[in-house]
């Protein structure tokens, strides 16, 4: 049996907690340094198959900003990232916009819808 | 028009909005917060990534949805007004506040209290000093995630990154999605000024080398920059000859740090610490004039943005109380030093009331002078040890809060002090 640990740190938040994750034949059978829950659900995804959230912006029509902050509702491949953020760069939605507002579904058929990171209300010239 | 306050709040980002909102909750009727931007969230609205509000709200946040939960806790409030494109230009001591709207005009404002949560700026170039050539496509990282984020343009394509600090990652990032190349990241300390989650989500994602001990030595260009020619550097942070070589780029990006925005504090004439370079507070976020409070990035430059908001809590509360007439007014001060490897700590001293309150708390918020692992960090008041915490890691980049238990409050002596034991 291959045991291996590996030193990483968890990104799920600031904290960034140092983990020391153990690895026996590919899979992950303990984790330690965490502070929260999601530190172990972190390893174990970054040992099989890492994911991130994507924050980045869609063109707005209407709004006070040319621009409207969105994220992923959840985390994407990781691998697949860049190719989600050059897809938005092609979106262009109309105010008003609320928060939590679904702005592309089902993203590149990855599962995972983007949605607006803020209000952009109707701005009157 | 001339109205008594409660509580005057000067800056309208999430430690202003949690001040407000905490001022409230401890039962100031007149509360108002005026902010100089058009509309409320400070600095956070351009900060469109997420990671933020974990710990205060206890669920993940983009910078914009941290700002919009702080927003939505003040509005609707009979008690809290809030003024957007309004410009604080003077602050008194007697707590008349002096601020400029397009539309209403001068404003002069008197409060029992006030609170200054103005936030902080970025270091430029010029309080660094970068030798060479002065061509376009030199920017600080904020004022580029500003146009990036919420402007909706690029500063350029080719992107070098001075120094480490968490704009600058953030931004490396940023600029990868919009299809630009970033270069590289240059920081002259031996270690990265980021927290440890951005080097891996934003430079090792992306396959962004960062040079650790290097510095810009030149920029290159006429009109524009064409390229940087960088060095590394010693122990005392000096280029060393014949490691210099070329990166090309259009684009210098600035993440050379943040100063807190203190010039109306000065104008008070408040005692200010110059390690942190925000003034000097006590446990309840009070400075050294009698009913001014302070907090967030004015006060010292945060990383987490849920630490702001329980500090401006705690400004809030302890300002209502004393717009109430509820503080103690016989109190003794401990002075609370930064010794050992910790380089400061916030509160810089501590109000000691007679008769210690029930639900007294002092909670002490540190950044240590350089990285270490597995130390020890000591909080002591004469002889007496008031908490000893084992950190597996301690660094710069990471603001370290801990808690003194009330149990060893009657310890308490003339001083505290805070230290690193190895
Ligand atoms: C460019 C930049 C990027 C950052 N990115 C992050 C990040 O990604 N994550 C993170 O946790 N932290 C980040 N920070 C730190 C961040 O500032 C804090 O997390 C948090 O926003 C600080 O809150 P604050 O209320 O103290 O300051 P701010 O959010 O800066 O709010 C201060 C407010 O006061 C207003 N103001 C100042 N002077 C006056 C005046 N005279 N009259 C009226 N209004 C005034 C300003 O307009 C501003 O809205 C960043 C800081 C900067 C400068
Ligand atoms: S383990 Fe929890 S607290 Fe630690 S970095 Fe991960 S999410 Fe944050």
């Amino acid at each position: 049996m291959a045991v291996e640990t590996r030193v990483m740190n968890c990104i799920m938040c600031p904290m960034g907690c140092e983990l020391t994750v153990t690895i026996e034949d590919g899979n992950v059978t303990n984790v330690t340094g965490n502070t929260c829950p999601r530190g172990p659900i972190y390893a174990k995804n970054e040992v099989t198959a890492p994911k991130r959230m994507l924050t980045t912006t869609v063109a707005i029509e209407g709004g006070a900003l040319p621009l409207l902050p969105v994220v992923s509702a959840d985390v994407l491949p990781k691998e697949r990232i860049l190719d989600c953020a050059c897809y938005l760069r092609g979106v262009k939605v109309q105010a008003p916009v609320k928060t939590g507002d679904v702005i592309v579904e089902n993203i590149l058929d990855l599962g995972v819808n983007i949605i607006a990171s803020r209000d952009m209300e109707l701005h009157e010239q | 028009m001339s109205q008594l306050y409660d509580v005057i709040i000067v800056g309208g980002g999430p430690a202003g909005l949690s001040a407000a909102y905490s001022a409230w909750e401890n039962g100031a009727k007149k509360i108002i917060v005026i902010e100089r931007d058009r509309e409320l969230g400070g600095i956070l609205q351009q900060c469109i990534h997420n990671g933020f509000g974990l710990h205060h709200f206890k669920e993940e946040l983009t910078g914009p949805g941290y700002a919009h939960k702080c927003i939505e806790l003040v509005k609707d409030k009979l008690e809290i007004e809030t003024l957007v494109d309004t410009m604080v230009l003077d602050v008194q001591s007697n707590k008349t506040v002096i601020a400029v709207n397009p539309e209403k005009g001068l404003l002069k404002l008197e409060g029992k209290t006030v609170i200054l949560t103005m936030g902080c700026r970025e270091r430029t170039r010029g309080a660094i000093r970068i030798p060479g050539e002065r061509p376009a496509g030199v920017f600080t990282a904020g004022a580029a995630q500003r146009m990036v984020n919420m402007e909706g343009y690029l500063p350029g394509h080719k992107i070098v990154i001075l120094g480490s600090g968490d704009i600058g990652l953030i931004m490396a990032r940023r600029m990868s999605l919009e299809g630009c190349k970033v270069q590289a990241c240059l920081e002259i300390c031996p270690f990265s000024n980021g927290l440890t989650r951005n080097i891996v989500q934003c430079l090792n994602d992306y396959d962004i080398p960062l040079y650790l001990s290097h510095t810009i030595v030149a920029i290159h260009g006429e009109k524009r920059v064409t390229g940087i020619t960088v060095a590394k550097v010693d122990e005392r942070m000096t280029p060393i000859p014949g490691t210099e070589f070329d990166i090309e780029c259009d684009t210098v990006l600035l993440s050379v740090g943040l100063i807190p925005e203190n010039e109306l504090s000065r104008g008070l004439d408040l005692d200010m610490n110059p390690l942190t370079n925000g003034p000097v507070v006590d446990q309840h976020r009070e400075t050294s004039l009698d009913g001014f409070f302070a907090a967030g990035n004015v006060v010292h430059v945060h990383d987490l943005v849920d630490f702001v908001s329980e500090e401006a809590e705690i400004a809030g509360k302890y300002a209502a109380l004393k717009a109430q007439g509820k503080l103690s007014s016989d109190n003794r001060t401990v002075k609370v030093s930064a010794i050992d490897g910790v380089r400061t700590c916030v509160p810089q001293k501590i109000t000691m009331p007679a008769q210690i309150p029930a639900d007294e708390k002092i909670k002490l918020f540190m950044r240590v002078a350089a990285p270490h692992r597995k130390v020890k960090l000591v909080v002591k008041s004469g002889d007496n040890v008031l908490l000893n915490r084992p950190l597996p890691v301690a660094k710069p980049s990471e603001m370290i809060a801990v808690e003194i238990p009330a149990a060893k409050f009657n310890l308490i002596g003339e001083e505290i002090s805070v230290g690193l034991v190895l």
